[in-house]
């Protein structure tokens, strides 16, 4: 084929310039990427929504929730219907509306949410009542070693041993980002289990379980860590972050 | 393959679809193992041994003369220039492919793959994999808008063929060639 190009013709490499630049970008933006993002996000925080939907969703680049969901649609239930349940090894077992909850002592959290494939939304406020206040109300058994969370999904659990339960950053939220946690995001309540990563913050939570040992979840059982410190776990060994 | 991977993508990315569509994980996977297995197809076609005339092209795609620069630069209003089989604009477009392939198959798998990899990374890999995708997709609304305002080209990615005056007037640098060799 005698085409101009190959009689030796100057000819600028501009495909392979391209192609290769476009990696060197991509793998630079992996590095980088996780800084550039929290910037970008700082700065658009006062006008975007981190919630998962709207306008701001077709921006990319910037901190946003990804709604997942294992089965077939978001359950949903109104606040009055809502409750949630503290049995197993306890000796007074717990069945507290949404009113009685919202009446506890109440714990805020301001905390970066970690997914463990990636993505990141920096400092989401929680609202809720730590899940050592409702294992005191409800008084846990001296066999107890951890508890099981059920979601009112139908598939979804978790697992916590007592102690990790029983940290200061662990409660059951019902409120998000100064207002309540809507069903897309697990509510009316949702554990959130701040240290680690997402997949340990049940949502949709409709039971608490104290068992003698450690159940593993939905997605511990699809191979992921049972305990899923953020930074600690699911391959790593790196410092904690927030 | 593509239109999987898309597909897919949007209840993926989108909160208010996954909502509707639901099974993450199922979705998920298809659409990982769709990634995974795109440039199979395409590996086969230049590698084979009825790729001469591909490979042929990835050259024009690769090498550009002075005059398809300044084509570019002009954004095609530059008529002095001689096309070639490939206007500098897809040619562009054959490159753009080529690099999102390997880049969402890089930052796809930090993602999916992800216990290598420290946190940091894992966010850099889905912050690169959300924007590269944000612009694949204006790219394809380019080109499906192309296609369908050009319809002898539209007809040449299906039917691999165009008429020789369609040549001469649209690509004749190619079509000299075409003509020196026969």
């Amino acid at each position: 084929m005698r085409s101009p190009r190959a009689t030796g013709e100057v000819a600028t490499p501009v495909g392979r310039r391209v192609f290769l630049g476009m990696v060197g970008l991509g793998a630079a933006g992996v590095v980088v990427g996780s800084s550039v993002q929290r910037w970008v996000a700082a700065a658009l925080r006062p006008v975007t929504s981190v919630s998962g939907g709207g306008v701001s969703a077709l921006i990319p680049g910037e901190d946003r929730f990804r709604i997942y969901t294992v089965t077939d649609s978001l359950p949903s239930m109104p606040t009055s219907q809502y409750r949630l349940s503290v049995t197993g090894l306890v000796e007074r077992p717990l069945e507290l509306s949404f009113d009685q909850l919202k009446g506890m002592p109440s714990t805020t959290l301001v905390r970066d949410f970690q997914c463990v494939t990636g993505w990141r939304v920096a400092k989401v406020r929680w609202d809720g009542v730590l899940i050592s206040t409702l294992l005191d109300e409800a008084g846990v058994l001296p066999s107890a070693r951890a508890l099981r969370f059920d979601s009112f999904d139908g598939v979804y659990t978790e697992s916590l041993t007592l102690d990790q339960a029983r940290r200061p950053d662990v409660i059951a939220a019902y409120g998000f980002e100064g207002g309540p946690v809507t069903s897309q995001h697990g509510g009316p309540v949702r554990l959130h289990v701040a240290p680690m990563y997402g997949y340990k913050s049940c949502k949709w939570l409709s039971g608490i379980r104290v068992v003698d040992r450690v159940e593993p979840g939905y997605w511990e059982q699809n191979g992921y860590d049972i305990d899923a410190w953020v930074g600690r776990s699911n391959g790593r060994d790196d410092a904690p972050t927030s | 393959m593509f239109s999987v991977l898309v597909l897919t993508a949007i209840p993926l990315y989108f909160g208010s679809l996954a909502a509707v569509v639901g099974h993450r994980d199922v979705v998920a996977r298809i659409h990982v193992w769709t990634g995974v297995f795109l440039p199979v197809p395409v590996l086969l076609s230049v590698l084979g041994p009825w790729g001469r005339t591909l490979r042929a092209d990835l050259r024009r795609v690769n090498r550009w003369s002075a005059g398809e620069l300044a084509w570019l630069r002009s954004f095609g209003r530059d008529a002095f220039v001689r096309l070639d089989k490939l206007n500098p604009g897809q040619k562009l477009n054959v490159s753009f492919t080529g690099g999102s392939i390997v880049v969402m198959l890089m930052t796809g798998a930090v993602m999916w793959w992800f216990g290598p990899f420290p946190d940091s990374w894992r966010t850099g890999a889905t912050f690169v994999h959300d924007v590269l995708a944000t612009f694949i997709v204006v790219v394809i609304v380019g080109h499906v808008g192309m296609a369908l305002t050009h319809p002898a080209s539209l007809r040449s990615m299906i039917t691999g063929r165009v008429s020789r005056r369609w040549a001469r007037r649209h690509a004749p640098a190619w079509a000299d060639e075409m003509a020196a060799e026969s």
